[in-house]
């Protein structure tokens, strides 16, 4: 340890280097390279079926198609706003696809990939993005919370409600349950995400922190958030934090599956940091080629979430080019059937505004929405006269 | 066991935890030396001890942890009661209670509900340092999806902590921290007053005062001298400033003619000028004279050692009394 290193300052080699691309290393937990090789880990085996591994590949492409659109939709003025997960299907498949139904998943707002893996209906997505609700799905029905709009808000809701697991005594059972908390490289920096890694350590709460650094928070690069590899922040609050291949749909479900084990069997938490990168504007406001050299994007082309499986498909004629003709027609017809029934969503009436703000009865909201209905039928009254 | 007792304000609110976490095993008590030392004013004095570790917690020292995981809690079915140890130190978790706890149930459309009590005690008058003597109820007021009540006295205390917890909203919930140590009966049967409703605690027939938390007692006592000039005050402690029962404030104000509202926090922008603006139009052809309005200045809180001047008292009460009776 010398003086410079005990104070973080970035020395020579990828893994002390946080903005540099990532290469296979000690620290990166790869088991499927941008050439479609599959390499085998130590720590993590992974057995899966050639069905699975097409599955795998299924969820990828459905996920990336459905993003695409919903960005069209944008453009086309039918929802007010996307945050794109371009480039980031293999983190969110592969961690979704380790979850157990009983597993609780807190996201941001870009977890479209991880939705999809748990049964949500991506027209609920898009009737939040379309201004139809400020969400609007039930959590507990694919166990999977809100978006989370404030950056890094949710970590402390995952923390909490892994603490509500470990006091309902069903951790090391067969009723075990642990929670996951997606955040971003720029929510590393929130107090929040900060305090939830202090209330996880010291209650050893039943959790998984997926950090999903795609490496840019909006036009801030990663080394404005740390001067250290995100995954070593863990060490420093007490518990394990791991370096996965995030465009490795693999790893990312090989290591996010041993995390969850760990957490529901009493271990406590872990973080794990998925090396990935956003491909696209961080929402359909953004403008990317304003802070970063397009060099970039073409480096992480070349390590593409998709096509690593599907060169692996090939290589080991586990797919004939008919499945993957299948899949890109099933992906078409989806996203079609998904602006159809986008489109047909109705407006919210007037009164909705009212309605849930509280659980009980409220004096002020019943006060003001007889008010309110009282001037709307003034008008119609109006109408009527004339 | 007699249903009536004398007790402080702290020790009722100290049995009305306890009794919140006999009566349903969701309940959780956590936050700052909320545990071994029993908080700082002993309200949660003994809990942990009962209850043990895992429904009393000691938390970390992070409001805005403690708070975001008690959000966590609630929607794993817990019923959490937070306690933030001095008023000026809410406002770190205040991006919890207001982005995420007011609003989450309006976000998920009625699926999810948050159940979270949040104690604070407010208010000044006990020679603290800075932060620990302020009033920022208006910040919670002014944030839909909260209910915002105050406690006065102890039989209150013991009642409204209780029907807070049993509330499926989010409450955040002030306490006086002055009036930990006044004594009064308290009434353990349960016939109590529905917890967004305010009360008439002096009736009178010239000005109708409305105060709640810290200054009901003080405008009480500045009801007693009042007599003494035969003037008849009128006192209500207004218990929920949101929802804000205003049915009882309007019939008072009605009866009057004139109205006085007093607080601790500033005047500018404080919750008395809600009250001032709805009286004005609601009550606008039984007025007498405009509302006025008693509190703080518009200064941060001063060092203690000239709070005695910041802090409304009995002769700022009946300066505002004799105005609003000149009219």
């Amino acid at each position: 340890m010398t003086i410079d290193s005990a104070r973080g300052a970035p020395s020579p080699g990828a893994a002390d280097d946080p903005s540099g691309l990532a290469e296979a290393s000690p620290e990166l937990i790869q088991l499927l390279t941008p050439e479609g090789v599959r390499v085998e880990h130590p720590d993590y085996p992974l057995d899966l079926t050639p069905e699975e591994v097409r599955g795998l590949y299924r969820d990828l492409v459905m996920v990336r198609r459905i993003d695409m659109e919903a960005v069209a939709l944008t453009r086309q003025g039918e929802l007010g706003l996307w945050a794109s997960l371009l480039g980031q299907e293999a983190a969110q498949v592969g961690s979704g696809r380790a979850l157990a139904e009983r597993d609780m998943v807190f996201p941001t707002y870009r977890e479209h990939g991880v939705a999809w893996t748990r049964g949500l209906d991506p027209l609920k997505v898009l009737a939040m993005f379309r201004g139809l609700s400020n969400c609007g799905w039930d959590p507990a029905e694919h166990n999977f919370h809100l978006y989370t709009v404030v950056i890094g808000s949710q970590t402390l809701h995952a923390t909490g409600y892994a603490m509500g697991i470990q006091r309902d005594g069903v951790l090391g059972t067969e009723n075990a349950a642990a929670t996951i908390a997606y955040f971003g490289d720029g929510a590393t920096s929130q107090g929040d995400v900060n305090e939830s890694f202090v209330f996880a350590s010291v209650f050893n709460a039943p959790i998984v922190f997926f950090c999903q650094n795609n490496q840019w928070a909006i036009s801030e690069p990663l080394e404005k958030q740390s001067r250290i590899p995100l995954y070593r922040r863990a060490q420093g609050f007490g518990f394990p934090g791991l370096r996965v291949d995030g465009n490795d749909v693999f790893a990312c479900l090989a290591v996010t599956r041993k995390a969850l084990e760990a957490a529901r069997s009493g271990q406590g938490p872990t973080l794990i940091e998925a090396f990935t990168y956003r491909m696209g504007a961080h929402t359909t406001t953004d403008d990317p080629t304003r802070y970063r050299l397009e060099a970039e994007l073409e480096a992480w082309k070349l390590k593409d979430p998709i096509e690593r499986v599907k060169a692996y498909l090939v290589r080991g004629d586990l797919a004939d080019p008919a499945f993957f003709d299948e899949v890109d027609a099933e992906a078409k017809q989806y996203a079609a059937d998904l602006r159809r029934r986008c489109l047909a969503l109705p407006d919210p009436q007037p009164m909705e505004i009212f309605r849930n703000v509280y659980a009980e009865p409220h004096a002020l909201i019943s006060e003001e929405q007889e008010q309110f209905a009282a001037y709307l039928e003034s008008f119609e009254t109006e109408g009527s006269g004339s | 066991m007699s249903t009536t007792e004398t007790l402080t304000l702290g020790k009722a609110l100290n049995e009305g935890l306890r009794r919140a976490l006999e009566d349903d095993p969701k309940v959780l008590v956590m936050g700052e030396d909320v545990g071994r030392l029993g908080g700082v004013f002993r309200v949660t004095d003994g809990l942990q001890k009962d209850f043990g570790e895992d429904r009393v917690i000691d938390t970390p020292l992070a409001e805005s942890g403690i708070v975001g995981t008690a959000i966590g809690l609630a929607l794993r079915g817990y019923r959490p009661i937070v306690e933030i140890q001095f008023d000026g130190f809410v406002f770190p978790a205040a991006d919890q209670i207001i982005t995420q706890l007011a609003k989450m149930r309006l976000r998920s459309q009625g699926a999810l509900k948050l159940p979270v009590v949040i104690r604070i005690p407010c208010g000044g008058g006990i020679g603290a340092v800075e932060h620990h003597s302020e009033s920022p109820e208006v910040y919670f007021t002014h944030t839909a999806g909260l209910r915002v009540v105050a406690c006065s006295n102890p039989a209150d205390a013991y009642s409204m902590i209780q029907q807070s917890v049993a509330c499926d909203d989010p409450v955040i919930f002030f306490e006086p921290k002055r009036r930990y140590w006044d004594k009064a009966p308290v009434d353990r049967s349960g016939d109590w007053l529905p917890l967004d409703r305010a009360r008439v605690v002096q009736p009178g027939s010239d000005v109708t005062v409305l105060a709640y938390g810290p200054m009901v007692k003080t405008c009480l006592e500045a009801a007693s001298a009042a007599l003494e000039e035969e003037r008849s005050l009128e006192v209500i402690d207004l218990r929920s400033l949101n929802p804000l029962d205003f049915g009882t404030v309007e019939e008072s104000v009605r009866r009057t003619g004139r109205c006085v509202v007093v607080h601790e926090a500033p005047v500018f922008s404080g919750y008395g000028a809600e009250l001032a603006a709805r009286i004005s139009e609601k009550c606008f052809y039984h007025l007498e004279a405009p509302v006025l309005r008693v509190g703080g200045f518009s200064t941060p809180y001063p060092a203690n050692r000239l709070e005695e001047h910041y802090l409304p008292d009995l002769d700022r009460v009946m300066d505002a009394v004799d105005r609003v009776m000149e009219w």
